[in-house]
């Protein structure tokens, strides 16, 4: 009884930073429905802030002010970033923010590693706060028991704020009508400037809060993203008591696993969140999303056509250049190609899924590492032929984008997304965990392919053609029937249905069909490496290819492809230099802000409107 | 007061206001009739700038207005009343008022949540509910009110009558009756003509964005065609 007790205190306290993150994500997501991949950044970045400031403060009042100061500076970060990267994209199509907020991520992370170095740091103990306190004989460090005062704290001066202010109720009133806010004469703009300002400034509190349980380090940001939107997602986006009980409830599951079963620590959440949406589809709290209410009607979709002639002398010619590469070009250029080539295939995948389809998936890797690791698998375990994990790979990773697309599926939106993350993460954590099986951290190696595949040439044709073959059956199906379908239900689902269209079947055939092509890549990958490792699973590879595709263009076909060139080479050339992800960063930013249709869709206005300009002339 | 000249209005590529133009005069109520789909509340949106309009000018109070925020629009004292309601149904009564709330305004009347629960005494009994809890009469006089709190010199009531009780239409012609006694412009889309009759000085009839008919009641009184062309029976 008494460990127990113990143990929900020390839950409750970890509970602590992991709400005050969470609830600046929701009520930022509430208000601008910005999804904001930086908050773990802005999160980490209030640790380092926090230890700056302690370094300098001394005693326990400037322990105190340096985290209501780390909280304040990371406000203040919060603002410029929202009024420099965001205001000039929320006019962009939806989730187009999305990827400027990656780019923030990048960038930065490159800030934190040029301004505070690479060495993790370890985080100052709170002065006078040193100790334990005994409860029912159980040691408690005191810090904790002050962790379990200052959240209750915090959530009523929020809830204070929300509910009781005027500034809060416009708050409430823009989660649900901006643009009737707005018509009833309230600043849209600063409204949001302010509430991204806050819920920043509230992930840094959260970020300096935890210094002396945690520490500062690079790999925060990507860390506690994850628990955050699970904590999000399971209270209901936008609800801020639902945020307050999911982190309790996350955190102290969490702190029970640590002690009874070590390994399932990662895998938990994401089965708790799982459970929870399959009973509560918008989550404890949510309310239901009703996409587009009230929304300004953006400019018809163009029909998408067949290519014209021309484009398909362009990409035969393109495709007789890579098939003629291996008789001009050195074999360290062949490799990299292949990487493209595989990369390309990878995102067309989710452009499938995300541009024909509608459905945004924010948990792609999950097919791509998957069909990886199925084939990495096989050929450890079960000594498969090469040829025939090949072939099983796809079909792994179709089976699980089936199983799991049938569970996402039954939502839509934002939450349809989140719960693809929380798939894709459970898979890399039961990877990451299950050591004995996959090697966890030390990934599969001596995955190499059957030895006539193994000269670099003859693997490069085999690429070239699943890559380009692959890509091409997905345009195919995009003009099929099939592909009609599932446009029609993207569109306008009930006017799908009315004319006899199951689209949740169309859906969930589309949702396997990308899986089993993104694992197809990933077999490309494994057998390309000769390994595999738990990274191919994470979010970070989902963002890759989200990226792409949307730098790319999610309206036009070519877009995945496009976007997988243009962001390999420009990787290529960038990781040579250190800060690469300052300039990778920058350069996405840039890219959403000058080209919110994408590379494709942006150049084909600019030469329409070339051509506007030469047929006036004539 | 408001001048709209010559407006072009797009969803997409669907072309829905053509060529709009018409006046509304300092202190007179005009009624905008037509029927389903004619485009009356386009024009409100226009206004608003809620539609961007893809050409023409419309001022208020002598300011060009095309291109402003909408927020700035509703800060000169045009305030719009959405035919669709558009309350926060998770905000209470008081609280819908309170996101209406702007600074007075010289020349308007400064009205007062008291001053609205008088004239809609059905919302002052069910100021704490929340918004969802309210009947469809209930949430058309809320958003009224929460328009009446921004204190504007200018209201656009688009279809105030739709979808509630005759009893409430009776209600809704005397408030207009004393909102217009106050000094406040009205302009307001009907297609319910008696209503329209009821309160308008004058009217602008418009069928496809094509404005049809632009007079006052006894002028429209005296040519049955019109009406029995333009508008619904
Ligand atoms: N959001 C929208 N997207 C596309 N078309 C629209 C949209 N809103 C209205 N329309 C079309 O524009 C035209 C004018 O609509 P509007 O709502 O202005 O008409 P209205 O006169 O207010 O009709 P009602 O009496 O039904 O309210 C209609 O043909 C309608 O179908
Ligand atoms: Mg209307």
């Amino acid at each position: 009884m008494e460990f127990f007790v113990a143990q929900i205190i020390t839950g409750l306290a970890n509970a602590s930073s992991l709400f005050l993150v969470a609830c600046g994500l929701s009520l930022i997501f509430g208000v601008t429905r910005i999804v904001n991949f930086a908050h773990g950044s802005l999160y980490m970045l209030g640790a380092y802030i926090g230890y700056t400031f302690m370094q300098v403060l001394p005693g326990g009042l400037g322990f105190w002010s340096s985290i209501l100061l780390a909280g304040l500076s990371v406000g203040v970060i919060g603002v410029l970033v929202e009024m420099l990267v965001l205001r000039p994209v929320y006019k962009a199509p939806e989730l187009f923010q999305l990827v400027a907020t990656f780019g923030v991520i990048l960038v930065i992370q490159d800030i934190a590693l040029i301004v505070f170095g690479p060495e993790d740091l370890l985080g100052p103990r709170a002065p006078g706060l040193r100790g334990v306190i005994r409860v029912m004989g159980e040691p408690i460090p005191k810090y904790d028991i002050t962790l379990l005062v200052i959240t209750p704290i915090v959530a009523l001066t929020l809830w204070y704020l929300i509910t009781q202010t005027r500034v809060g109720v416009l708050v409430r009133a823009a989660t649900q009508d901006r643009e009737m806010v707005s018509a009833l004469g309230v600043n849209q703009a600063w409204l949001f400037t302010g509430v991204f300002g806050l819920g920043s400034a509230l992930a840094g509190l959260g970020g300096a809060l935890q210094l002396p349980k945690g520490g500062a380090d690079l790999l925060m940001d990507f860390h506690i993203l994850a628990p955050v939107f699970v904590v999000v997602v399971i209270g209901g986006m936008g609800s801020l008591p639902g945020a307050y009980l999911a982190a309790v409830i996350i955190s102290v599951l969490n702190v029970f696993a640590v002690t009874y079963l070590p390994q399932s620590t990662l895998v938990l959440m994401f089965i708790v969140m799982i459970v929870v949406l399959t009973i509560r589809p918008y989550g404890l709290f949510g309310r239901e999303e009703v996409a587009g209410e009230h929304g300004q009607v953006g400019e018809p979709e163009r029909p998408i056509k067949p290519a014209s002639a021309r484009m398909q002398l362009l990409a035969s010619g393109l495709i007789l250049l890579l098939a003629m590469m291996p008789f001009y070009t050195a074999s360290f250029s062949l490799v990299f190609t292949t990487d493209v080539l595989i990369f390309c295939l990878f995102a067309a995948s989710l452009h499938f899924l995300l541009g024909l389809g509608g459905l945004v998936s924010f948990g792609h890797a999950a097919y791509y590492g998957g069909g990886a690791y199925v084939a990495a698998l096989l050929v450890t375990h079960v000594n498969t032929p090469m040829e025939l994990a090949f072939l099983l790979a796809p079909l792994g990773a179709g089976i699980a984008a089936l199983a799991i697309g049938w569970v996402c599926l039954r939502l839509t939106g934002v939450y349809f997304a989140m719960l693809t993350l929380a798939f894709a993460q459970l898979l890399w954590s039961l990877v990451f965990q299950w050591g004995e099986v996959t090697g966890g951290d030390d990934g599969l190696v001596n995955i190499w392919p059957s030895e006539w595949l193994k000269p670099t040439i003859i693997y490069y044709y085999l690429t070239l053609l699943f890559c380009v073959g692959g890509i091409l059956l997905l345009r195919h199906i995009a003009h099929s029937p099939f592909g009609y379908a599932l446009r029609a239900a993207r569109d306008s689902q009930r006017q799908a249905e009315s004319t006899g269209i199951d689209t949740r079947k169309i859906q969930l055939l589309a949702f396997g069909f990308a899986g089993f092509m993104g694992g197809l890549a990933g077999a490309l990958f494994v057998f390309s490496k000769g390994s595999v490792f738990p990274n191919e699973l994470e979010i970070a590879r989902s963002f890759d290819a989200l990226i792409v595709v949307f730098l790319g263009g999610v309206k036009t076909l070519a877009g995945g492809v496009a976007g997988g060139v243009f962001f390999k080479g420009i990787e290529d050339i960038l990781i040579k230099f250190e800060y690469w992800r300052l300039v990778m960063g920058l350069l996405i930013i840039f890219v959403v802000i000058l080209a919110p249709e994408g590379i494709v869709g942006s150049l084909r206005k600019g030469a329409e409107r070339l051509n506007l300009i030469k047929s006036r002339h004539m | 007061m408001l001048k709209v000249n010559a407006i072009n209005s797009f969803y997409g590529k669907a072309h829905v206001l053509r060529n709009l133009s018409f006046n509304v005069p300092k202190g007179h109520v005009v009624a905008l009739l037509g029927r389903n789909g004619a485009g009356k509340s386009t024009t409100m949106k226009s206004i608003m700038q809620l539609v961007r309009p893809s050409s023409g000018e419309i001022t208020f109070k002598d300011e060009d207005i095309v291109r402003l925020p909408s927020h700035q629009i509703a800060r000169l004292g045009l305030g719009y009343v959405p035919e669709d309601r558009r309350i926060f149904t998770d905000l209470t009564v008081i609280e819908n008022l309170l996101v209406g709330w702007q600074s007075p305004r010289e020349g308007a009347v400064t009205w007062t949540q008291e001053m609205l629960f008088d004239l809609f005494p059905n919302l002052a009994e069910r100021r704490n509910n929340r918004g969802k809890a309210l009947s469809g009469g209930e949430q058309q006089m809320l958003t009224i009110a929460r328009t009446l709190m921004g204190n504007p010199s200018f209201v656009l009531l688009d279809e105030p009558s739709e979808g509630v009780a005759p009893v409430i239409i009776e209600q809704m012609i005397k408030v207009i009756g004393q909102l217009k006694s106050e000094g406040l412009t009205v302009l307001l889309s009907e297609q319910n003509l008696h209503f329209a009759q009821a309160v308008a000085d004058s009217t602008v009839i418009i069928e496809s964005g094509v404005k049809m008919f632009d007079g006052t009641l006894e002028t429209l009184n005296s040519k049955p065609e019109i009406r029995d062309a333009y508008l619904a029976a």
